[in-house]
């Protein structure tokens, strides 16, 4: 239940909000709510296999978030705007 | 499993999360977000995990928090870095989040003194049955995760580099112009050196 609307509240932070900062934290909100409903799968059923899950959720997220925060700079670099709309055009 | 302290933590994860996607302001929406994480790790502290408690206050709320305001400030440099810096040290700024982690601190606090006294009813699964697991059958799990942090830190390496090529060409037009002999024939590919310069 609370992972769910955690998940809900990530999908809409996600769809709503242009500034690509915003979009990586909603990433992460999230891959937490992902993170949330394993461990209670885990607690219900008493087996570790949830939380090992999470461990791989974390270093996933861990990964993308530093690569994504990579290329968000890239991206400030190049057209000087944080707006995910004027990041549309992809010219080689 | 204490079912107060679960709803009172899982109130604010939902509050601060809200929160997070409503703010203007990054620096605030990063401090409501760290709460948010904190107590979702007293969410799993309560549900019996509490070495992904531990886990997720260290990585989310410590590295990769930290990792996200390193680049919000670095966005930010130049005068509006300082107008931003006399907004964080008002008191609307930083009210509500300390709010939220003075009851998630009182939250803590009495479950550290519950579980003095006797022990949680809920099956705690110890660190040593995780690594057992995560080391037996999901080995290869371990092992492919490690090729993606490798991946990970080699992409945000390559993809963190953008200032030396610029400076090289500058450095490369700069000598051009005024004439003198670059001394190198060694010059990167696609710069805008002309040919028959050297």
């Amino acid at each position: 239940m609370l992972a769910g609307i955690l998940f809900a509240l990530g999908v809409i932070g996600l769809l709503v909000r242009r500034n690509l900062v915003f979009v990586l934290m909603s990433i992460e909100i999230m891959l937490n709510a992902a993170g949330l409903a394993f461990i209670t799968a885990g607690a219900r059923w008493g087996q570790a296999d949830g939380q090992v899950m999470f461990i791989f959720i974390l270093a996933m997220a861990a990964s993308e978030v530093s690569v994504g925060l990579a290329l968000v700079l890239q991206l400030y670099h190049l057209n000087q705007s944080l707006d995910a709309d004027r990041a549309s055009a992809m010219r080689g | 499993m204490n079912v107060i302290a679960f709803y009172i933590a899982a109130v604010i994860a939902i509050v601060t999360t809200v929160l997070v996607i409503t703010r203007k302001n990054a620096v605030q929406a990063l401090l409501y977000l760290a709460i948010s994480l904190i107590s979702v790790a007293i969410v799993f502290y309560d549900l019996g995990a509490p070495f992904i408690a531990a886990l997720e206050v260290i990585v989310y709320a410590g590295s990769i928090i930290v990792l996200f305001i390193f680049v919000v400030m670095m966005l930010n440099l130049g005068k509006r870095a300082t107008v931003a810096e006399g907004k964080l040290l008002k008191a609307r700024m930083w009210i509500g989040p300390s709010i939220l982690a003075a009851i998630l601190l009182g939250e803590v606090g009495y479950l550290l003194a519950k579980a003095n006294a006797q022990a949680p009813a809920a099956h705690v699964i110890s660190p040593r049955e995780v690594g057992m697991t995560l080391y037996g059958p999901y080995l290869l799990g371990v092992e492919l995760s490690s090729i993606l942090l490798m991946g990970a830190l080699v992409g945000a390496y390559h993809l963190g580099w953008y200032k030396r090529p610029r400076l090289e060409i500058e450095d490369v037009t700069r000598e051009h112009a005024t004439g003198a002999h670059a001394g190198r024939d060694t010059v990167r590919a696609g710069s805008n050196r002309p040919a028959g310069a050297a």
